[in-house]
Parts: structure tokens; sequence; C-alpha cells
């Protein structure tokens, strides 16, 4: 049982929706990055997913780009991303982390070396955008049997027939993804969520989490009432973009913890 | 018999779209389903003969194929070995052999009954194409182009202004064309029901390289048919340049399994291959990975991050290559050499003065390596080159190249 499966056990337990955030690793730059990651538990995150600094996220809108620019810029890596996961392990045994971004700096660095490192450094699952599961043999497979959860994404696009793949090598929860596009953009609305949340939980037994267009704790509320849990990113990513201190980015996080908690 | 089939270079690619251990279907699962349904479409376009008669018709009546072989004399004789033949795809409506591939890829998103054509561009040529052919069949064409493109290609944006296409400047990343090719992803994957993405070269999610390395086969095909009428016998050397690498397969495609052909791929070594970041030459200066959906060479940094391509040509400043050419590069099917800036430059004025031809810089760098290679071997050696474009969209950088002033040569 990984870290993600037990939190979501937990939550469970006490009825409890999850709220899960994103941040990029090393935006704007290393220390301001790792403290907000330590400071999210506290706000109220139960899976943190921390984003791997890629030069071309194209599933990604501008916000998440830009971050990934100002990572890189500051001379964010692959190895310092691993560092600050177990930096932040070193305080925090319980909090799952899911490290998403994509594919080739994973392969760069060589597939089983990295899931040794990412192993040893505390990660619990990976989102890898660009790895579907026609892509399996490349990373899922390898992950699963190093014991790192791979959380697919599933999006209005995967019909009923396409489900069952999609979910086949998938652990940890389900993604769904709530509009057609990229992070950051259109808002979802949870009328359009719920159906689609339905058709997915009667295919599998984990637990499914809706992210895209979420942006205020009304939002991440209502989306999770209709799901097992909202994701926030591009939001949260925005005001660390606009240079808001540590403090205030957390309080704006705690805002959207109560609202998917509430729901 | 068998024996053939089994030993042959034009099997590629596998069920996975993998040529090798390259290609692949590396895209989010938004796209997965549309991809499937295009290689769907393909493969039913491919073996059906009204698809390829109406792709013949256009050929003829709209592009001008089969374009000429011609044989450079004078640069023959001023070389002093082999003899050159060019392949004249210069010669095709819009100047270069992108319109090939885009006729192919526009009556397909017909038949499937998407409405909305979106495409990327680096120089431009393959954005005029797409223009040009949405034009001719009424369909809405948006072009994603970098920034820094739309300005040192100022004609080809009003070209493609001209002809109804709506040009986006991309500026998110460093706006190049493989910004360009980031954000047509992002508009597909928004605008996934009426939406065709015509991707300009042999690289992309598998099926994009397999189909348009057989909408350019036209190009091998015709050569083929030309040099064995001209000379009753096969070339020795084939050569083309290589940014994405479409016009390359295109002539190459068909000669895989002469084998007695060699076959020569340039890519472009922009100031040098030895300095960072300063040329495009993915196969020569880098290594394998993941990007655009598929799996080949790639220029990138000890972290895996994308790196910045350079040349004077916009046309080849592209970090990757079609994975095909990287297959072909590991099992040695083919070679791939690199051509500076400098060279391409001597290059295209050289045809300028013993052709009469105004060359792209594009082929330009195909030329300066025929330049190089030419006098050494013997009169009866047959080279046959992809001149793939025409040079009047670059006179503006070559004039700056070369420190003419435009302006004080009127009159």
């Amino acid at each position: 049982m990984t870290r993600i499966d037990a939190k979501f056990a937990a939550l469970k337990d006490q009825g409890k929706k999850a709220f899960v955030s994103y941040i990029m690793a090393g935006d704007p730059d290393y220390d301001t990055s790792l403290a907000i990651m330590q400071g999210l538990p506290a706000a109220g995150v139960d899976v943190i997913e921390l984003g791997l600094p890629f030069t071309d996220p194209m599933a990604d809108g501008p916000t998440i780009q830009l971050a990934g620019q100002r990572a890189l810029a500051a001379g964010q890596t692959l190895q310092k991303t691993l560092d600050m996961a177990a930096a932040f392990r070193k305080t925090d045994d319980t909090t799952p982390i899911v490290l998403m971004g994509y594919y080739n700096p994973i392969y760069n660095r060589g597939v089983d070396k990295f899931l040794t490192d990412a192993s040893a450094a505390g990660i619990d699952g990976l989102i890898v955008v660009d790895l579907p599961p026609e892509e399996d043999d490349e990373l899922c497979i390898p992950a699963q049997k190093a014991g790192l959860n791979f959380i697919r994404l599933a999006t209005p696009t995967t019909d009923d027939k396409r489900l069952p793949k999609v979910l086949t090598n998938t652990s940890g929860f389900v993604y769904y993804v709530s509009i057609t596009g990229i992070t950051g953009a259109a808002a979802a609305e949870a009328g359009d969520v719920a159906p689609e949340v339905a058709r997915i939980k009667a295919k599998t037994d984990l637990p499914v989490i809706v992210g895209f267009g979420i942006r205020t704790p009304e939002t991440s509320e209502a989306i999770a009432r209709v799901a097992d849990g909202a994701v926030v990113g591009s939001a949260i990513v925005d005001l660390i973009g606009k240079g808001k201190s540590v403090p205030e980015v957390l309080d704006f996080v705690r805002g959207l913890a109560d609202g998917a908690h509430r729901a | 018999m068998a024996d053939d089939l089994f030993n042959s270079f034009m099997n590629g690619p596998d069920e996975k779209g993998r040529f090798g251990d390259f290609g692949g279907r590396f895209v989010s699962e938004t796209l997965m389903p549309l991809i499937l349904e295009l290689q769907a479409e393909y493969e039913k376009a491919k073996t059906d003969p009204t698809f390829w008669a109406e792709m013949d018709d256009l050929w003829t009546h709209y592009v001008g194929r089969p374009s000429p072989l011609y044989y450079a004399e004078r640069l023959t004789e001023h070389l002093g070995g082999a003899k050159i033949y060019l392949k004249r795809d210069e010669l095709n409506h819009t100047g270069a052999h992108k319109i090939n591939n885009v006729l192919g890829q526009i009556i397909l998103a017909r038949r499937m009954g998407k409405t909305r054509i979106i495409a990327e561009t680096g120089a431009g040529q393959h954005g005029v194409a797409t223009a040009t052919v949405c034009a001719k069949f009424g369909l809405q064409c948006i072009v994603y182009m970098g920034a820094h493109d739309v300005e040192r290609q100022a004609p080809n944006v009003f070209r493609m202004k001209l002809l109804g296409a709506e040009v986006v400047p991309v500026t998110s990343g460093r706006g190049t064309l493989k910004d360009a090719m980031n954000d047509a992803l992002r508009d597909w994957v928004t605008n996934v029901r009426d939406t065709f993405y015509c991707i300009g070269t042999v690289a992309g999610p598998h099926p994009y390289p397999a189909m348009v390395r057989d909408f350019q086969a036209i190009i091998g095909k015709e050569a083929k048919e030309q040099i064995l009428k001209a000379e009753g016998r096969l070339p020795d050397t084939i050569i083309a340049a290589i940014g994405g690498g479409s016009n390359a397969m295109g002539l190459f495609y068909p000669f895989l399994d002469d084998k007695d052909v060699r076959i020569i791929g340039v890519e472009a070594g922009g100031k040098g291959v030895d300095q960072k970041m300063e040329h495009c030459a993915s196969l020569t200066g880098g290594r394998p990975g993941v990007l655009h959906g598929n799996r080949t060479y790639l220029l990138q940094d000890d972290d895996g991050q994308i790196l910045e391509g350079y040349s004077i040509s916009a046309g080849l400043d592209y970090p990757g290559i079609g994975p095909e050419h990287s297959w072909l590069h590991d099992v040695g099917r083919a070679e791939y050499v690199a051509i500076t800036d400098a060279e391409a430059l001597e290059a295209f004025q050289l045809l300028c003065q013993t052709e009469g031809i105004i060359p792209a810089l594009e082929p330009s760098h195909a030329l300066a390596h025929v330049i190089k290679i030419a006098p050494d071997l013997p009169r009866d050696h047959l080279v046959v080159m992809n001149l793939c474009g025409r040079g009047d969209k670059d006179i503006f950088t070559v004039a700056k190249a070369l420190g003419t002033d435009m302006s004080g040569l009127s009159g």
C-alpha cells in the first residue's frame, strides 16, 4: 500500500473528499518552492502534485509553462526536484507526493535509475502526461513493479470503448480532466462533470479526482461534491508567479482546501 | 521473395508506430482517440483507389506534377566529377515540396468531415501550402508561427493572409518552430471535435511520420522513373536536406531497398556542430529523446530539456528529426552529414550562377554536400539531389548574410 492508497483509505473512513494541489518544483526558486511545499499539508492539502519542469509542456497552458521556465531559469533539474521531495520527507512521512510532468527528462535519466531514485526520494506516484496506455511498456509497468502508483488521466474524449484501456494499469487514483483543453483554461461545470465521474466510477474502485479549470473555493467545493476530490494547479501557480509571499499562497490554498473539505 | 520482404527497409512502422525504437505515440490522453481515428481513416484511404485518383488529379492539374528531373550540365562541368541531376520540386505550386503532403492531409480531413484546419510553420512554406489548399477547398485555416519567424518571414505571412488564413504569432516558450508546434497541439487538444492538425513534416505521433512520408514519396517514385528513362539505370547517390526530414524521406523511401543506391541526408550545421546550441543537426549532435509525440534524436541538455536549434535556414530550424531518419541512421541504411551556414550560402550562389536557378536555403545545404563530394567521384557516377524549394523567400536573408544593402540595389 502506497501513501496514496493509505491517504484515500483514511479520507474514506472520515467521509471526507480529497484536496489535491499542484506546484511547480523550483518555482520561483528552490528554497521558496520547498517552503510552500512544506506548508501545504497544514493548509489542508491531502495529496501534493509536484511539477517536474520541462521546456515543452504541450498539454499545459501559459501559467504552468511560465512556471516551468522560471524554475529552469533558477537552475531546477530532475535531480533537484527529487532532492526537494527528499527534503520534504524529512518532516512529513505521510502526505503523498505525485510527480507530474513529461517523459523526456525521465527517459533521459534512464527509467530504472529514475524509479530507484524517485522511490528513495519518497515519491509515491507518477503522472506523465505524454504516456498514454499505448506506451505502457515505457514507464507505467516498470513503475508499478517498483512500487510507485501510475496515475492516468481520463478525459472527455475517453469514450466507453476506450475507458477500460485507460483504467487497466492505473493505480492510486484516476485524474479526470474536466475539459478538452490545456491547464488553466476554461472553468469546469459540476453539472457536466458529475455524469462523467459516475461513468468512470462504474468501471473502477479507484478514487476519481477532478482537475483543470478549478480556481475558487466555491468551484473546489462543487466539483469535490460530485467526485472523490478536486485538484487545483494554475490558480495557485498564478499567485506564485505574481510574487506573492509563502503565507499568502498558503492562505489561498487553505481556502480551496476548505472548499473541497466542505463537500 | 519471403527473404526479400524480411530484409526490406520499407516495412515500417510496426503496429505501434515504431521504426525500430523510434516513433510511437507519446501524446496526452485527450489526443489519443483523435490519433487513433486519424490512423483508421488513413488506413482506409491508403487502399482506396478514389483517394489516390483525387490526389493524382490535383497533383497533375493543381501542383504541376510530375516535377522535372533536370540534368545540371554546367554545375556538373564546373565540379568536374559526378553527373548531377536535380529533382525540381521547387517548381511545384507554392514553390516547395510541402504541398504534396498538404493535399493528402486536407483530402483526408474532408473525408473525416473536419472543417477547421490548423498547422505549424517555421519559414512559412508549410503554412503557405496549407493556406493555399484550404482556400481552394473553402476551409478555415489557422497557422501557428513563432513570433520571431513572423518577423523574419514577412512575405510568407502576407501570403498566408492573402490566402485567407489566420496567422497566430506564438510568443510562448521562445517563439520558434517548436513552440509553434506546441501551440498547435494545444489548439488541437482544445478543439477536438471539428479540427484537423495538418503537420508539415515526417514527425509527430504515429501515423503522421508514415502518412507524410507516403504523401511525399511521389518525389522518389517520379525520380526513379525519370532517371531510369534518362540513364537506363538507378542513381548511385541520392541526397536531400533535412530539418524534420519530409522532402528527404519522400526522395529516399522508394530507394530504400535498392541497396546499391547510397543515401545521404544533410542536416543544418549552423555555425558548426561543435558549438553547442548553434546548429540544428539532431543526428550529428543530439541523442534520442521524446518530444512532440515521437521518440527520435533531439537536441537536448544533460537534464533532458530541449535546446533551441539555430540555422540560417528557418525551414531547418527544429531541434528534432523524423523518427524514420533516426532509425535509418542507427541501422546504417542512410548516412547523415552536416553543412554549415557558410557552405550553404556558397552553394546557393553557385547554383544561381551556373544554372540560373535560385534555390531555397534548405536545399542549398544538400547542394553544398554535392559540391563537396562530386569532384572526387567518377564522371559516370549519377547523383540525384532534391531541389525541394525555390529561394525567392530567402533573398533578404541571403543579402543580409552577404552584407548587401538591398535598398541600394534599385535602378
